[in-house]
């Protein structure tokens, strides 16, 4: 790659403008494109479903890199960008107005899309999901409305995206009822306990939650939504509903390209994909682990991550992402904070106050540490960040034991501790 | 406005005028400066926006809260005395003037 290299990003999100930075700094001097699809320059998404959701406020303030450093970094941002195809023959990628882009190297950084509801009226005007700040702004005021007319806001959904829109409705005065299919809140990723504590608080803050609610109607009046049926007929009032329930990557320009994908872009733990010339990044790609598993993870860190090894692969250079995963949420006054994959997890035990919340869950298999769930337990969550890094991790009984220090575990010398990663590289698992 | 200059891993100082109130980290994420990630956007709650202020500057901060101390205790380059996370500092009159340098690494 030279001062005449084109480099073509698709997707101005977190992992686009993390290539497009990495790039930079790994010494690539040609031309850098960054095509997004949205009208913003690459923003910070966390906030939509928690503080600026709430508190609204100019878009500018959830700005990823400001202009000075898209300039400085000397990328040619464009947005209101779609990609029609890439064409991998050619070299070239497709834009929606019939214009090309010919590129030497590609990153892949689509994201991904909400699900839909797979239901006779989901597509009823009040019918709400979020991806980007529009549904933020239209999620916004539609809860705003409700509060004013007293109607329900109706979330499907008990996952963190549902749960975070719950908050933030009681927080602006909504009603709120939330339906979720399986018995407890956020089931694909935390323990009985921990859904348990939330749950606690979400009642609390008077959030009707209902359970093992299969959504079978949206029901409308005039085109617009007025309940939700579930499949046991129960009718639930709403002035709006939002759907919280997953996302799938969005692998279809990759796909049509014929990359390899199975439910994301395939990647290496270098972001390589199945062609040489292409790195895909984020929460359109599905990584293999050693083991040949595929993990999915939907976030910051993963984006971020992924974005610096899909710029090094670029430059020829493999930089795994080998860390333990991580997470928050915040809802209401608890900060919710975890580390590793709890999938396949046999044991939990739990170190602090349950009752406040304030107490970390820790996940293991086989007496190994694969995972730590902190609730208002900002030291936890950052100790075990760095024990899962080291390989290092108390014994169930340690951990539950308030007195134990954690980071004793961290003084031994790194001669003696192991060398796999237990929430890292080593753990197989879906968030 | 308020002169803060930056100091990134590799010894190159810039200076930046900042808003009353725009924090620290806001400012050098939107100068595009390399010393720093923010991977939480200014939640406090990943400790990559890690800097350190120069010591005679110490007294003029407000101190750390408590979940900015955790957050210091497990920051991925050395921690010194002179540790804070930028996102938790904010721009006032009072700080102008101030010199941070940022770490070699932050995650």
């Amino acid at each position: 790659m030279d001062s005449h290299s084109r480099v073509v990003i698709v997707g101005g999100g977190q992992a686009g403008i993390q290539i497009a930075e990495s790039l930079r700094q790994e010494g690539f001097t040609g031309v850098l494109t960054l095509l997004g699809d949205e009208p913003h320059p690459p923003y910070q998404r966390p906030p939509l479903s928690k503080k600026w959701l709430i508190e609204g406020g100019a878009v500018g303030a959830l700005s990823l890199r400001g202009s000075a450093a898209i300039e400085r970094l000397r990328i040619t941002l464009r947005p209101d960008t779609r990609v029609r195809a890439i064409e991998r023959v050619r070299n070239v990628v497709e834009l929606a107005d019939g214009s090309v882009l010919p590129y030497d190297r590609l990153a892949i950084a689509t994201g991904s899309l909400p699900r839909t509801l797979p239901v006779p009226g989901a597509s009823l005007s009040g019918v709400l999901s979020l991806r980007g700040i529009a549904d933020s702004l239209a999620i916004g005021q539609a809860i705003r409305i409700c509060a004013d007319e007293k109607r329900p806001v109706v979330v499907v959904g008990g996952g963190f995206i549902g749960l975070e829109v719950a908050a933030a409705a009681r927080k602006l005065g909504a009603q709120v009822t939330v339906l979720e299919g399986l018995p407890r809140l956020m089931s694909r990723v935390t323990a009985p306990v921990v859904s348990e504590t939330f749950a606690r608080l979400h009642r609390a803050h008077g959030v009707q939650l209902v359970f093992g609610a299969q959504v079978a109607e949206i029901v409308g009046r005039e085109g617009r939504v007025s309940a939700v049926r579930t499949a046991d007929g129960q009718e639930y009032p709403a002035g709006c509903v939002v759907v919280g329930i997953g996302v799938e990557p969005d692998d279809l320009l990759a796909r049509s390209a014929g990359l390899l994908c199975e439910r994301g872009v395939v990647v290496d733990d270098c972001a390589r994909t199945s062609e040489a010339t292409i790195v895909a990044a984020g929460d359109c790609t599905a990584r293999r682990l050693p083991n040949g598993e595929l993990v999915r993870l939907e976030s910051v860190q993963n984006a971020i991550e992924q974005g610096k090894s899909g710029a090094a692969a670029l430059m020829g250079r493999e930089r795994p992402f080998a860390n333990a995963p991580w997470f928050w949420s915040d809802q209401y006054d608890v900060k919710l904070q975890m580390v590793g994959l709890s999938r396949g997890y046999d044991q939990v035990v739990t170190r602090g106050d349950l009752a406040k919340p304030a107490y970390s869950a820790f996940y293991y298999r086989a007496g190994r540490l694969l995972a730590v769930d902190s609730m208002n337990r900002v030291p936890d969550h950052m100790q075990s960040k760095r024990l899962l890094d080291h390989g290092v991790w108390p014994t169930p009984e340690q951990a539950a034991d308030p007195q134990f220090e954690l980071t004793s575990l961290l003084k031994v010398p790194p001669a003696t501790t192991p060398a796999a990663t237990p929430g890292g590289a080593a753990t197989a698992g879906g968030a | 406005m308020t002169r803060i200059t930056y100091v990134e891993p590799d010894g190159r100082p810039v200076t930046l005028d900042l808003k009353p109130g725009q924090s620290l980290m806001r400012a050098a994420m939107d100068a595009g400066l390399e010393g720093i990630e923010a991977q939480c956007g200014g939640n406090c709650a990943c400790a990559t926006c890690h800097c350190y202020v120069q010591p005679e500057w110490l007294d003029k901060l407000k101190p750390p809260s408590d979940d900015e101390q955790f957050m210091l205790s497990n920051v991925a380059a050395e921690r010194r005395p002179n540790s804070r996370l930028s996102c938790q500092l904010i721009a006032e009159d009072a700080l102008e003037g101030l010199t941070v340098q940022f770490p070699d690494r932050q995650s």
